[in-house]
């Protein structure tokens, strides 16, 4: 074997004391007037499939070039895998599958062709499994077969399954995928969903940036909201999800009693139907609700407690319309 | 997520390094130049300037001594078809060469997206910078090599390879010849490498390659057009191509090696400046394609 090891990198754990594998500070970047990214502290955990999300425009790629140092920030800092960026970078980068922006390759050569030369540049990989490595990565995404076509024959989801086998050359410990599922159909969609989890399960923390609530909501355990350059919200998919209040909904022939029971539990009651009514819960336990009604009588036909889907959290937090939030 | 504190952190483990990386990276780098399509026609049209001037000779078969000096040397020595032809590919295919090779360097892999791959996998600014030069280099060499290899062998056929008869009416051996010969090449690569770092620069600014080209091809125009106003005077001697065709030193009896060494300041010092800045644009700018 005639490695040699580079340089040793800091062992320091992150100040909050859990493993993070991505973690900026106040990172802040402008184009002119225009605050891109604005003060952005991103926490995501070792292990975490962490859905990035933000519509059109609300900075997420301009971060996720910041973190990989495609791009100089104008404040804040970046660690990535506990490394400091961009001075790690060469330590770091390797363990890092990047699919940024779509997938990017040489028209004239072939999908193998541009695996074998992206991985010829890596001063960490044994050139003597390239081929094997390169040939594993195609299976991986089902590209084995267009393996000797010629990337410009390739449709969009072939692109971009590609840009996926590019950042499976090698086992990685994070893998940043900026949109993976654009131009894919719903098949494509579902695998890289499956691939996603797969490489949760084998110890990789994915950032998948997305503005596909579905598809995210899927399989992140962790969210991240962005708009207009700010990172609105953060945490664990059930976090940020409860942040959005739940709405009880109650059936009932005796409406004016229920309400009247609901008020007295200090809930704000909407009149839905004639049989029906609704309110934000809160803290209120529903069965608690419901104990309550029966206790006066209600004759309750049904209760339900409707959890707000992502995509009302987001539309709620990152506005509605087309209209690009700057 | 539970996350076990006393798990051990992420440690970024000793980045195992692999010994001839470079040679690694500069295959991968020569192999996208040398068998990219655009860049072998370029190298099949500059071989067939050779031909065809060899080819129009031996059909005409001027007489020595008429025609044109160095042309009608040709026909009384093979070595002179690879001269000929260098001379006449060095005002304008070999500049257009370059530009499209070293103007494609960088804006080539900014427009297809690939540098930012390039980057992330990683790669420094500064190795890709390396990378891409010697890419560059290679070509322009090669075309060179090229030219002088396609002329001297068919020459050598049609004319055959004697006692070279310079243009200041002397012979000498063939290995003295053949010696000037590969100094004529130097030469015509030390100044087109000038040409090559402009190329590089304009490449770093723009994600259009053809832009980066097109804009390498209007300074060379413009050093022609500036050569051709005397009133420049002294002026002149800084431009890149004002000593591009002192390589004919090379083909006289007393070489006046003074004049070639001198001829090499300009191309060297554009290539400082330009290559330079080139590379400190790659290392700093922002990539957003």
């Amino acid at each position: 074997m005639t490695a040699t090891t580079s340089a040793p990198v800091s062992t320091r754990p992150p100040e909050s004391g859990l493993p993070l594998a991505i973690r900026t500070n106040g990172l802040t970047r402008r184009f002119g007037d225009h605050v891109a990214v604005n003060s952005v502290s991103l926490e995501v955990p070792q292990g975490a499939v962490y859905g990035f999300l933000g519509p059109n425009g609300s900075g997420k790629t301009t971060t996720i070039r910041l973190l990989l140092g495609l791009m100089g920030a104008h404040g804040g800092t970046v660690e990535l895998l506990g490394g400091a960026m961009p001075k790690m970078a060469a330590a770091v980068l390797p363990r890092i599958g990047t699919l940024v922006e779509g997938p990017a390759f040489y028209p004239y050569l072939s999908g193998q062709a541009n695996l074998v030369r992206l991985d010829s540049f890596d001063a960490t990989t044994d050139p003597r499994t390239s081929k094997a490595r390169v040939a594993d990565a195609l299976h991986r995404v089902g590209l084995s077969a267009a393996a000797r076509k010629n990337y410009r024959r390739y449709s969009l989801g072939m692109k971009q399954r590609l840009g996926l086998a590019a950042a499976l050359l090698r086992p990685r410990d994070l893998l940043v995928l900026d949109e993976p599922t654009n131009g894919l159909d719903p098949q494509g969609t579902r695998e890289v969903r499956n691939l996603v989890r797969e490489l949760a399960s084998e110890g990789a923390t994915v950032l998948v940036s997305s503005h596909l609530l579905a598809e995210i909501e899927q399989v992140a355990t962790h969210i991240g909201i962005m708009s207009a350059g700010r990172l609105l919200r953060q945490g664990t998919l059930s976090e940020v999800l409860s942040e959005a209040t739940a709405l009880l909904r109650v059936e009932t022939t005796e409406t004016a009693l229920a309400i009247d029971v609901l008020e007295r539990l200090g809930l704000s009651v909407d009149h839905l139907a004639p049989d029906a009514i609704s309110a934000k819960i809160g803290d209120l336990a529903p069965e608690a609700v419901n104990a309550a009604l029966v206790q006066a009588g209600v004759p309750v036909r049904g209760l339900t407690v409707q959890r707000p889907a992502l995509e009302d959290l987001f539309v709620h937090l990152t506005g509605e319309g087309f209209d690009v939030v700057r | 997520m539970s996350v076990d504190i006393a798990a051990p952190v992420t440690i970024p483990t000793p980045a195992v390094r692999y010994r001839g990386v470079l040679a690694r990276q500069l295959r991968a780098e020569f192999l996208i130049v040398f068998r990219r399509k655009r860049n072998i026609a370029m190298l099949v049209v500059l071989a067939l300037v050779p031909i065809l001037i060899g080819t129009a000779v031996y059909i005409s078969a001027p007489r020595p001594g008429e025609g044109p000096p160095l042309v009608s040397q040709i026909a009384g020595n093979g070595l002179f078809l690879a001269f000929a032809a260098l001379t006449i590919c060095l005002p304008v295919f070999l500049p257009l060469a370059v530009s499209v090779v070293a103007g494609d360097a960088v804006a080539g892999e900014a427009s297809t997206g690939t540098l930012r791959y390039l980057l992330t996998v990683p790669v420094s600014r500064t190795r890709l910078f390396v990378i891409k030069s010697a890419g560059v280099l290679a070509y322009v060499a090669a075309a060179i090599l090229l030219i002088v290899a396609v002329g001297a062998i068919l020459g050598a056929v049609l004319f055959g390879i004697h006692g070279v008869t310079l243009l200041s009416g002397d012979t000498v051996s063939i290995g003295n010849g053949s010696a000037r010969t590969a100094g004529v090449a130097l030469y015509v690569f030390v100044n087109l490498l000038g040409l090559a770092a402009i190329a590089m620069f304009f490449s770093t600014l723009t994600e259009v390659p053809i832009g980066a080209m097109a804009a390498t091809v209007v300074c060379a125009i413009v050093f022609a057009v500036l050569e051709s106003v005397p009133q420049l005077g002294g002026f002149r001697g800084l431009l890149l191509t004002h000593n591009w065709l002192v390589f004919a030193e090379l083909l006289r009896t007393h070489v006046d090696l003074r004049a070639l060494v001198h001829g090499t300041y300009i191309p060297l010092a554009y290539t400082a400046i330009f290559g330079t800045a080139a590379w400190s644009r790659l290392a700093t700018a922002d990539v957003t394609s």
